[in-house]
């Protein structure tokens, strides 16, 4: 009697179907069917014609662009990543909170807004264009600026994920191996990155999948010249706007396996990062 | 003479920490820095290691100007309280690392490294876990791995900080009993910090008592646990029974208190104060005592006796549970201490050189 009552009594029997039932539907309507949906378009008139899009010129230079991006934003994210996580987790100095918040800035910020900065800065008639016109270099719509303005958007993401690991394990690993007679660089190759590979791995991750996907930044930026400045996102938005929908959706395709193998990458990393 | 340490100071921001260290430690000696947290002994030991840096004063070891040296240059072994091993390198990686990471004109062969890594691991009785990870070692076998990886680059002076600190209690004797017995086979000058006094008391030669950054006496633990030189020494060596007494003639007077037991001091007339151990008074049953019992617990073995006077001193005393079959709650007592220390009222004896009052037990001796 006891347990019928219990058991009748029990309010939510539903609700966690009802959830269920709500997650699954949230994320096929938003998530998983727009993705399918991408492929599917994007093979909709047969191999061949995908193939022929995605080796269309403009597109063939514009993964080339958003690689080169992704390939030199990385190593400049690693180093200044760690330089500052360490700085930070190492050292107490006035400035050191300011510092810290000015790191997290860009994720706070539009990264349209960031493209406008750099657009005030860098342009013609911005503070430094005179100056950069005369030297006869050349920041806005071509690489440098691009790969800037890729770098202001994606800079946080390793100090984030290297930091709170680093404050967690606190310096005395490092003061060991100092008063054994290791060099500092001996300190940094055999403790300090060792124990924050795993963090460092996934940091490297997150900023890669966001300098290849960046849009709103990078579109106020490069100019996007067909064939020279225009990266990935960019030429989707383009061949979508030309009403070729098969190259826009091969493209955007492209983009997604990109995003996949990152994501797949990712959750591997992530459950050793946390470790 | 091997390290020396002169009018060492430090100050972090406005904070002083150390206020004028001077130690000499022998070769071979086994010192132990005692005192409570905040007592500056943890930074003297980094300092010792080259891990912090004084504002003033001097650090040599045998001439050698250390304040001039990188830790590393300096070769000492320093075991952290939480031991900080690697924790991606087995035991046997973390022992090997301090050869490992040498200049290769200076580096023992690979052959070499394995055999002195072998060689600490058996000293160590550690051989089993040679291809552990920290992470699957108990506290005890981390504490181990730790001196280990501090002894095999043979280091000049040891330096230990809390090194039981993290353990329980039986594990706690028995690594103490095995430190002495590293400490006394390979001679190695070792400092180790702690605010155990019967860590401190049980392992080292010779004993600093620290307190508000500057060392209030330094000796051997019997010489120290019989002549407290401060008040405060007193007080941290469990005399924690303060009795304002009145001196004449050598001799100290309280009202309700028998000091006939106590030897004469030549400490002038004029007030004063009397440190006891509890375990050291005698409540004695005495109608016409000022002193009444308060309260009385018993701890097992012990009886914990409470007394106060009408002026409102309250005294502690602890005797055996069958020397106090007599006493009752608001009896009248005499307390009658059988040793103490004291000390003028507001100074410590003669400056903070080692001091030699007399005790009742030597006086009878």
């Amino acid at each position: 009697m006891n347990a019928m009552t219990s058991g009748s009594a029990r309010p939510g029997r539903h609700v966690p179907l009802l959830l269920i039932a709500l997650a699954i539907t949230l994320t096929a309507v938003v998530v998983a069917v727009p993705l399918v949906y991408i492929l599917w378009r994007a093979l909709s008139e047969g191999f061949a014609v995908f193939a022929q899009n995605i080796l269309a010129p403009d597109t063939l230079h514009a993964i080339w662009l958003t690689t080169l991006v992704a390939v030199i934003t990385l190593p400049v994210n690693l180093a200044v990543g760690i330089a500052a996580a360490w700085l930070i987790a190492r050292f107490t100095f006035p400035g050191r909170k300011a510092l810290l918040t000015l790191i997290e800035l860009p994720f706070s910020i539009s990264p349209i807004i960031a493209g406008v900065c750099y657009l005030l800065l860098y342009g013609r008639q911005g503070l430094l264009g005179p100056a950069l016109a005369e030297a006869d270099v050349t920041v806005l719509f071509a690489l440098p600026g691009i790969v800037m303005v890729t770098l202001f958007v994606t800079s946080p993401f390793v100090t984030r994920e290297v930091l709170p690991l680093m404050q967690a394990q606190g310096s005395e690993q490092e003061q060991a191996a100092l008063t054994l007679g290791a060099t500092g660089w001996q300190v940094f190759r055999r403790v300090t990155l060792p124990n924050i590979r795993w963090a460092l791995l996934y940091g490297a991750v997150l900023a890669t999948a966001r300098a290849v996907g960046e849009f709103g930044a990078v579109s106020v930026v490069s100019g996007a010249i067909r064939g020279q400045t225009n990266t990935l996102p960019l030429q989707v938005e383009l061949l979508f706007n030309d009403l070729n929908t098969v190259g826009a959706f091969a493209a955007a395709s492209t983009l997604t396996v990109i995003a996949l193998i990152v994501l797949v990458v990712k959750t591997l990393v992530e459950g050793r990062a946390r470790t | 003479m091997s390290l020396v340490i002169s009018h060492l100071a430090r100050r972090f921001g406005p904070t002083p920490v150390l206020r004028g260290i001077d130690l000499a430690v022998e070769q071979r000696e086994l010192i132990a820095l005692l005192g409570p947290s905040g007592s500056g002994k943890t930074t003297l030991l980094r300092i010792i290691a080259g891990l912090d840096w004084p504002d003033a004063g001097g650090l040599s070891f045998d001439g050698d100007d250390w304040l001039a040296r990188s830790a590393g240059e300096r070769r000492i072994g320093l075991v952290f309280q939480h031991y900080a091993l690697f924790p991606h390198m087995t035991v046997r990686d973390n022992i090997a690392f301090g050869l490992s990471v040498r200049p290769r004109g200076n580096r023992p062969d690979r052959a070499g490294i394995a055999d002195r890594v072998g060689r600490l691991l058996r000293f160590l009785q550690i051989e089993g876990l040679a291809d552990r990870y920290p992470a699957e070692l108990s506290g005890g076998q981390r504490q181990r791995v730790a001196l280990g990886r501090a002894m095999a680059i043979e280091p000049r002076v040891l330096l230990l900080d809390e090194p039981f600190g993290a353990l329980d209690a039986q594990v706690r004797r028995d690594l103490r009993r095995w430190l002495r017995g590293v400490h006394d086979s390979t001679g190695t000058t070792t400092i180790f910090v702690t605010h155990d006094q019967e860590e401190a008391f049980e392992l080292a030669d010779r004993v600093v008592v620290m307190n508000a950054g500057m060392i209030e006496q330094a000796g051997r633990p019997d010489e120290i646990y019989d002549h407290p030189a401060t008040p405060f020494v007193a007080r941290f060596l469990g005399l924690t029974v303060e009795v304002p007494v009145a001196m004449r003639a050598g001799r100290a007077e309280a009202a309700g208190l028998d000091l006939t037991a106590l030897p004469r001091r030549a400490i002038p007339d004029g007030p004063a104060t009397l440190f006891l151990r509890p375990a050291d008074i005698q409540p004695l049953p005495d109608p016409a005592a000022p002193f009444r019992v308060t309260e009385i617990v018993s701890t097992g073995a012990l009886l914990r006796i409470m007394a106060r006077d009408d002026a409102g001193c309250r005294i502690e005393a602890e005797i055996p549970r069958r020397d106090g079959r007599d006493l009752r709650e608001g009896q009248p007592v005499a307390l009658r201490p059988v040793t103490g220390q004291i000390f003028p009222a507001g100074g410590t004896l003669a400056a903070r050189a080692p001091a030699t009052p007399v005790t009742l037990k030597e006086a009878f001796a």
